[in-house]
């Protein structure tokens, strides 16, 4: 390679093609979307010098960041200091409104910038009704505690996805939890994210809640090298429908099992895996348990060529 | 090409063939930088002549073509691929049986090659590739893994012999991939790639073969004990910052 173009080359033209400004703007959008929890401003800064043209730029970044930060359950702080809200699907109004349902506010975000510029009380048609609320921010109330006490910078929300408007019994209604725990720490090259979210179906007619919980965790180690972890459960589980405080209890508390059984199953992971793993990839030691005869191999490779001279071997 | 190299240490190493592929339509004028820079998982040919398989890299490929080292005939066939110089060619027919002895050993299984060829500022460089399926359906003997792949690359650049002793440069790669997955515990990913360098003079008394061996079995053991230490100290590190386990159970963290 490296040959300077006497012949040879790769197939195809010669001269590469110019990508168009709309090529360019997807793949810097590709790059975006897929920057790691928490690198998406690095990432923006070497897509920015790499493109050489701002205004491809900023049409990728327009079009990425929202994107990146709703899977990655942003947390923003709110310029009231009433709290953070999250940036998610669940709460999302319009492109840069969302609703934080637990001071029944609207944020408005800057995406890009990654803050949250405005905050504005929430429209009654935006709210649930107080039967619905009732439920909602008694399991909320319950699952900040848990937060609080299991993750150091966890953040959660719980929002109603369909029903809100019920005025009593008799209706099915269904909530989202979302936990959001993120860490970064660039001075030592790492950053890492862990993520619940978990549909809440109550069942009004059967009077059982159903529960579905998708965990996620990664992490992200980039000194010389690039390493990443992606674990991921999907769950299920159930409970009886009761009242507010009764849900928000055992709701809670099915959260905080499954949650905490997870994390035990990646400890067994990490406590096994690396002799089992490692022993399958390459062992410590070759299988004559000592180091490999390097200064024989002269008479070693000879003995070869003999034995395939003679026919022996293959 | 800095920002390039950047965004390749921060995109998932899953994701790599894609943000290569991407980024050489984005920069094709250092498509030779980024090509020999980057570092993706080793792919395998079949030598037909032998039926034996050979791996794959930039330093093999000519055109569309790679070099087996086996026959040192190109694959698909290509009329005028350079050739290594008898002499070097004889080292590589060398390094190749031994290597293949030392790979058995350590990995009980696997593919490797060695390529070498002159280079103007040294006496000659080689490279030394090690392709593992350690996973249940590969050469997993233990099957652990669903998916686990080791890809070494060893690049040695040996300096001109002056007074017996010849400067030896190696810079060494580790791709590693594993994945575990059941229905209670989920699915277990890690991968990435960590890279080292090691410089020595050495005298060439035993040998230039001996010599660049000895570097890279060294080299190799400090890897694994790196990987070990970044794919499941790091990252568990990591995880119990997030979600520290509960107090009473006290974590055993992999010294060292």
């Amino acid at each position: 390679m490296a040959d300077g173009g006497g012949g040879g080359g790769g197939g195809g033209g010669d001269e590469p093609e110019e990508l168009s400004d709309k090529q360019k703007a997807e793949i810097a959008k590709w790059f975006l979307a897929n920057a790691p929890a928490g690198e998406i401003q690095y990432v923006a800064k070497d897509v920015r010098s790499i493109l050489g043209d701002d205004k491809i730029y900023e049409m990728a970044a327009a079009e990425a960041f929202p994107l990146h930060n709703k899977a990655h359950l942003l947390a923003l702080e709110m310029p009231d200091r009433s709290g953070d809200v999250l940036i998610t699907t669940y709460g999302e109004l319009d492109k840069i409104n969302y609703f934080d349902p637990r001071t029944a506010q609207v944020a408005t975000v800057d995406h890009v910038k990654q803050v949250c510029t405005n905050v504005r009380p929430a429209n009654d048609d935006e709210l649930p009704s107080p039967y619905i609320e009732d439920f909602r921010s008694t399991l909320d109330a319950e699952l900040s505690k848990y937060v609080g006490e299991t993750y150091p910078k966890g953040v959660c929300a719980v929002y109603c996805v369909s029903g809100k408007d019920a005025e009593g019994p008799g209706a099915d209604f269904e909530f989202v939890v979302v936990i959001s725990a993120v860490k970064h720490s660039p001075q030592n090259f790492c950053n890492g994210i862990w993520q619940s979210i978990w549909n809440i179906e109550f069942k009004d007619d059967l009077q059982f809640v159903e529960i579905k919980g998708k965990i996620q965790v990664g992490a992200h180690y980039f000194e010389e090298g690039n390493v990443q972890l992606d674990a991921k459960l999907e769950c299920k589980d159930s409970t009886i429908f009761q009242s507010p405080e009764d849900s928000a209890v055992s709701i809670t508390n099915i959260v905080r099992h499954h949650e905490t059984e997870y994390l035990a199953s990646l400890e067994a992971s990490y406590v096994n895996l690396p002799d089992t793993t490692f022993k399958d990839l390459r062992r410590k030691l070759p299988v004559t348990r000592t180091l490999f005869p390097w200064q024989n191999t002269m008479q070693f490779s000879l003995t070869r060529d003999i034995t395939k001279e003679m026919g022996i071997g293959k | 090409m800095e920002a390039a190299m950047d965004l390749m240490r921060r995109i998932s190493p899953k994701e790599s063939e894609t943000a290569l592929s991407a980024l050489l339509s984005l920069l094709p004028h250092h498509s030779a930088d980024l090509l020999s820079q980057v570092d993706l998982p080793l792919q395998v040919c079949m030598d037909q002549q032998l039926m034996k398989e050979f791996i794959l890299c930039e330093y093999n490929r000519d055109a569309d073509s790679y070099r087996s080292p086996w026959s040192n005939k190109y694959f698909p066939p290509l009329e005028d691929g350079p050739l290594p110089s008898p002499q070097l060619r004889k080292l590589e027919i060398e390094a190749n049986e031994v290597f293949t002895v030392y790979r058995d050993q350590y990995y009980e299984g696997g593919v490797s090659s060695v390529y070498i060829w002159e280079d103007h500022n040294e006496s000659f460089i080689a490279c030394f590739l090690i392709k593992k399926d350690g996973s249940r359906t590969g050469h997993g003997r233990r099957g652990y893994l669903q998916e686990g792949s080791w890809d070494a690359v060893h690049v040695i650049e040996v300096g001109p012999e002056e007074e017996g002793t010849a400067h030896y440069r190696l810079t060494s790669t580790v791709m590693l991939s594993l994945t575990t997955e059941d229905k209670s515990s989920g699915t277990f990913n890690l991968s990435g790639s960590i890279r080292r360098q090691m410089s020595h003079d050495l005298s060439v008394a035993e040998g230039h073969l001996c010599n660049m061996g000895k570097m890279i079995e060294e080299m190799e053991g400090k890897l694994r004990n790196s990987l070990d230490q970044v794919y499941f100290g790091k990252t568990r590190e990591m995880v119990c910052t997030l979600r520290p386990p509960p107090d009473g159970i006290q974590l055993r963290l992999p010294e060292n």
